[in-house]
């Protein structure tokens, strides 16, 4: 069965609604059947939702996150699942919390979540594993293995010197915080990783999900997983391996060895590319085009979210930029890494995408 | 006499610190003023890690870690969102305005002072470029 949307049915849909002007998708071609083994998820992630006081909460962040999540519920047909990438809190609060779950009940779809660091240092993630899902799991959807990774732990030295939570809080949560710690999968999570994949045939295709990237791009703002070699090994018996990750709250994807990975926009804010601080190097992968530098006037912009195809247990991952371009990154078959749709070619950047 | 000896002794003191002031400086000057300098870095550091500029707990590094994509190095400039020439400050206070929503610092506050060095020394080493967008 082969379903098209195009902009003229969805802004009739959204019409209907009073909603056509917030929701500009573009062409959308989805296609259902097991056999070829392609379906379509959609991205929420880093949403930040920030207490101020009693019921009151930042707007601007507020604002994102529902936006996306009316967007995600316009989508025709609907996406099988949600996957939400992490940081719904700003500050860890039950507040937080209960207030991004109120928000995201407004999805029929079922979520999976993954733990964001923000939703972790304050209780140890004590309300997210009673309240919201566990810190790893897995699931298998229409021939394809997804693991939930949880990649936000640190050393216990780190965790140790610190008496109240939410100074431990605060401590992981300033991203360019000098005497922060290196996000690890740790011991135990690795072991479990194993386990988990160990009764799946390398002839599957994994995709796995986690909040920070499974590689290292910048260590001074935690883009960086501290045992990353350790878990690529584990994943580098499968012929198709994708890595989806929040934390960075920008366009990035790059290839290591048979792993493809993407990142998540975020629904709050954009975060600078590392290249932009010039006072420490890095590791910024070579094949990604940046996307557009935001406009901070432009309240929406350098936010968004994201839907992926999966076909033949490859990812399209594409992503939609409010208040600006919309892009896609595929992996090219040929090449044997993601590339963007639009963009790839040098010659083809535009001026916007000139982070300095 | 003693007129004749406060002359002398002013003459002394004018000579000695005019001396000193005008092309001389020791390590420990240069120390010193480095140091007084770092001081007003850090104190802007706090600042921009901290939610007090603002009334809805949101700080500077939260869209700047490092100061990042702030690009001190190109202001004044025309600020095409503004319609004009600005400064770093104007800048500093549109987004204490808005994505902070607190109240604009006087131009001459020390704590604006304190932004502008802390923003001004994570982008140290990179070549000057007013006007640049």
């Amino acid at each position: 069965m082969k379903k098209k949307l195009t902009r003229r049915s969805f802004l009739k849909k959204t019409a209907v609604a009073g909603l056509a002007a917030a929701a500009p998708l573009k062409l959308v071609e989805v296609v259902y059947g097991k056999e070829n083994e392609k379906f379509t998820f959609a991205v929420i992630s880093d949403a930040h939702l920030t207490h101020i006081k009693g019921t009151k909460f930042v707007r601007n962040f507020d604002e994102g996150l529902e936006r996306a999540i009316m967007e995600v519920s316009f989508m025709d047909p609907q996406p099988d699942f949600v996957v939400f990438g992490g940081d719904l809190a700003q500050l860890g609060k039950k507040e937080e919390l209960d207030h991004g779950l109120e928000m995201l009940s407004k999805l029929s779809l079922p979520i999976k979540f993954v733990v964001g660091e923000h939703d972790f240092y304050l209780d140890m993630g004590e309300y997210w594993q009673k309240n919201i899902a566990p810190l790893n799991y897995s699931f298998d959807h229409k021939g394809v293995h997804f693991v939930v990774l949880n990649s936000i732990l640190t050393y216990q030295s780190w965790i140790d010197q610190f008496k109240d939570p939410m100074e431990r809080m605060l401590g992981m949560a300033r991203l360019d915080n000098p005497k922060g710690s290196p996000f690890i999968v740790g011991e135990e999570g690795r072991r479990w990783l194993k386990k988990d994949l160990s009764k799946v045939s390398p002839d599957i295709p994994i995709i796995v999900l986690t909040h920070s990237p499974l590689y290292k791009i910048f260590k001074p703002w935690n883009f960086w997983t501290d045992d990353a070699e350790e878990v690529q090994a584990i994943l580098s018996r499968f012929k198709k391996v994708t890595v989806m990750h929040g934390h960075v709250h920008q366009i990035i994807y790059n290839q290591i060895g048979n792993i493809s990975f993407y990142a998540f926009m975020s629904t709050a804010w954009p975060w600078p590319y590392p290249p932009t601080y010039t006072q420490k190097p890095n590791n910024f992968p070579k094949i990604t085009v940046m996307m557009n530098r935001a406009d901070p006037f432009h309240e929406r912009d350098g936010t968004g979210w994201s839907w992926v195809e999966v076909i033949n247990g490859r990812v399209t991952h594409h992503y939609e930029l409010w208040e600006n371009t919309p892009r896609t990154v595929y992996y090219d078959e040929k090449l044997g890494h993601p590339v963007d749709k639009e963009y790839q070619d040098p010659a083809k950047r535009i001026p916007p995408q000139f982070h300095y | 006499m003693l007129k004749k000896y406060l002359v002398l002794a002013l003459l002394t003191v004018f000579f000695l610190v005019g001396k000193a002031s005008a092309d001389e400086f020791t390590k420990e000057d240069l120390k010193k003023w480095q140091d007084s300098f770092m001081k007003v870095v850090q104190e802007g550091e706090k600042l921009f890690h901290s939610p007090t500029l603002g009334k809805n707990r949101v700080s500077c590094d939260m869209c700047h870690p490092n100061a990042a994509n702030t690009h001190p190095e190109t202001y004044p400039k025309f600020q095409k969102q503004l319609g004009k020439v600005v400064g770093l400050r104007d800048m500093i206070n549109w987004c204490i305005q808005n994505p902070l929503e607190g109240e604009p610092l006087p131009l001459d506050d020390p704590r604006m002072i304190a932004l502008e060095a802390y923003i001004t020394w994570e982008r140290r080493g990179v070549p000057l470029a007013p006007g640049k967008h």
